[in-house]
């Protein structure tokens, strides 16, 4: 039984990257917009998180303000990454897929450099202590499972009905899937398409760059290059997993997180299973997901990867 | 519109693209205080002052030249391939176990057949995303991606395992290598005092075949022709997704083939990070050399020259070498975004039309 209780209460935190970024692509991919360079966004957010904790209280005491001040920092730094990949894709309408491999490069390669410079090497900050529910957290079984981790960790999981409610029951949330299902009917009743994606990569990059934080301030509590290890990646392929759902998309990324715990409890208790198969282990599971959900495809969002020129026909 | 106009407009653009690139990596450099003239100065021109420096650029160039290739393969055949990384690694594995199998063979033998060995082993690890493209539809993008993590884990997985030099077991320092390579693999170094080996012929004479591949059969052209539409190519009654399958598959033998003459011109060994960010590297050298053979041997010249200039930018001016991988970055998005402009003949217009309007008036005031 405590085997089981380990697991998941492990599962649940490790989880909330892969949710918070997911949720960020699929506002993404909702507007029609395919942004892989989640990754380069997830190593900035996760660089600059831990900076500004790392850079103020250096040593010395930290305060809970430095965690918000770096969490903060990452969304904005992530929203501006956002928007420059829609002056890319968007205002040039250059192709979505190639031009995602060039922000993942380049926010990888700025998060590394500037890390060089500022850190140096490998250094822990004390990051965001678990916030136990007064209460709830004793109850047996429940209590570590649910209610002993971090704020962020509840709140990301209320922020899985926060954004279906964006998506399906706001003004916002329709004209994101109109120019992401349809974006010449979209444009004929007066949305600006450009300007919903726009807002859409905003938001998506910033919820990419609070991910790759939570990675560096609550998860790992440092920093390093392989931090993200295609988190960001995985991120997109969840949401084709979804069905562009949240509630679908949360489910996927506990799958994953709970895989991957599991793992780790394996390698705990002393079977003999060489390593490098276990770290494997998540990116076969995304290949498999992907090969059998295939008629996924047929739910997403039509106009996922096309440019929208508001001067040609068709 | 004049021929004058459309060779300056297209000309300003690229000068344009490049003075925004610089300008994107300078605003980086400027943030950890870096001299941004300076160091670009000795990232673009410092290798070039020494012999030593100069192979090193080529020796670089090898394996971007090759790996480029296969990707503009794919590219061209509507397929983006993500996983030379992975590829590579793979490759490295099959020719250290022919290597280590026999090592006995003679140079004439051994080499073809440990470099054949690379190719297939990295072009299996590239038919499987081609094959889950084509029969599952699963983006190739993260098949790929996903595929490299794989590989780095199985990379990593035989050096410490079935391929782990034995004096490294009787030392007990435990760093995953494999034992030196028997001799007969060896490329011949042609240069004395640098590693500049003779796989810069191999990679030029790919190069050649790539060309005429794709530009002199008809196997070569209907490739294409899957790349450019792969709609009219089905209604032309090419199998598209069989050229696709094939496609990823050659990119990723050539791939493999560049780790096989990375290890047997300049490691001698397989040892940990050979690879080194060389599959993505090969991305922005097949898209900055217009996806053509003529155009990737000078680009790959060009990111060598970054790669071992961003290494030096660390001793000379403390920019750590990771600034190359933020510049290929910006390349990348710069790329995509110009070749959209150059390909836009209405905003052509719309300049030719301002410029017109505005000589005209300076004709007016004049008269």
């Amino acid at each position: 039984m405590n085997f089981i209780v380990n697991i998941l209460s492990l599962g649940i935190p490790f989880s909330v990257a892969l949710l918070i970024a997911s949720l960020g692509e699929m506002f993404n991919q909702r507007a029609g917009i395919f942004n892989l360079g989640c990754e380069g966004i997830m190593a900035m957010g996760a660089f600059l998180g831990m900076l500004v904790p790392y850079s103020i209280a250096q040593g010395g005491p930290t305060s809970g303000i430095y965690n918000i001040l770096g969490l903060v920092l990452a969304m904005v730094v992530g929203a501006l990454f956002g928007l420059l990949f829609g002056f890319v894709v968007v205002t040039f309408r250059a192709p979505q897929g190639i031009a995602g491999i060039g922000l993942q490069m380049f926010g990888v390669g700025t998060a590394g450099t500037l890390f060089r410079h500022f850190v140096g090497g490998t250094q822990s900050i004390p990051g965001i202590d678990n916030l136990p529910i007064p209460g709830l957290s004793k109850i047996p079984l429940l209590g570590p499972i649910f209610f002993s981790h971090n704020l962020l960790v509840y709140l990301a999981f209320l922020f899985v009905p926060v954004a279906w409610y964006i998506l399906f029951k706001t003004p916002w949330g329709l004209k994101v899937r109109a120019v992401g299902t349809n974006p010449r009917a979209a444009d004929s009743i007066g949305i600006q398409v450009n300007k919903v994606r726009f807002q859409a990569l905003a938001v998506g990059g910033a919820l990419a760059g609070l991910a790759g934080a939570y990675l560096s301030l609550a998860q790992a509590k440092m920093f390093s290059d392989e931090i993200i290890a295609g988190r960001g990646f995985i991120a997109v392929a969840l949401v084709y997993f979804g069905h562009w759902h949240p509630v679908k998309i949360m489910a996927g990324a506990l799958l994953f997180s709970l895989a991957q715990s599991l793992q780790l409890a394996i390698q705990g208790q002393g079977i003999n299973f060489p390593y490098e198969f276990a770290v494997m282990l998540p990116y076969v599971m995304v290949i498999l997901v992907l090969a059998f959900s295939r008629e996924s495809q047929l739910l997403g969002p039509t106009a996922l990867g096309q440019p929208f020129n508001r001067e040609k026909r068709t | 519109m004049t021929k004058q106009f459309r060779i300056i407009y297209k000309v300003s653009i690229i000068i344009l693209a490049i003075l925004a690139a610089m300008l994107i990596g300078a605003i980086i450099l400027w943030a950890i205080g870096a001299d941004v003239l300076k160091t670009y100065g000795v990232i673009l021109f410092e290798p070039l002052k020494s012999t030593l420096q100069l192979s090193e650029v080529l020796l670089r160039a090898i394996p971007l030249t090759i790996i480029a290739l296969g990707i503009s393969v794919a590219y061209r055949s509507g397929i983006i391939n993500i996983g030379a990384e992975g590829q590579m690694a793979m490759g490295i594995l099959g020719t250290t176990a022919i290597a280590l199998l026999f090592p006995d063979l003679p140079r004439a033998v051994l080499i073809p057949m440990a470099v054949l060995s690379g190719a297939v082993c990295g072009a299996f690890w590239g038919f499987i995303p081609g094959i889950l493209k084509a029969k599952l539809q699963v983006s190739e993008l993260l098949s790929t991606v996903m595929l490299n993590y794989i590989a780095a884990q199985f990379y990593t997985f035989f050096l410490r395992g079935p391929m782990l030099d034995p004096a490294e077991i009787t030392m007990g320092s435990g760093t995953p290598q494999s034992m030196r390579l028997s001799k007969n693999l060896w490329l011949d170094r042609f240069l004395p005092g640098t590693r500049l080996h003779t796989g810069i012929f191999f990679a030029l004479i790919l190069a050649l075949l790539i060309y005429l591949l794709l530009w002199k059969t008809s196997f070569g052209y209907k490739m294409r022709a899957a790349g450019a539409s792969s709609r009219a190519a089905r209604y032309g009654g090419i199998n598209v997704t069989w050229y696709l399958v094939i496609a990823m598959a050659i990119s990723g033998a050539f791939a493999g083939m560049a780790g096989a003459i990375e290890i047997a011109g300049v490691h001698r060994r397989a040892i940990e990070g050979i690879t080194g960010g060389y599959g993505f590297s090969g991305i922005v050298v097949a898209l900055f050399g217009g996806l053509h053979p003529a155009g990737i041997i000078p680009a790959s010249f060009f990111f060598g020259l970054l790669i071992v200039g961003a290494d030096m930018t660390q001793r000379m001016v403390g920019v750590p070498a990771n600034m190359v991988n933020v510049l290929q970055g910006i390349i990348i998005l710069v790329i995509v975004a110009t070749k959209m402009i150059l390909a836009d003949p209405y905003l052509m217009e719309k300049v030719w039309r301002k410029y017109q309007k505005r000589t005209h008036r300076l004709k007016e005031v004049q008269a």
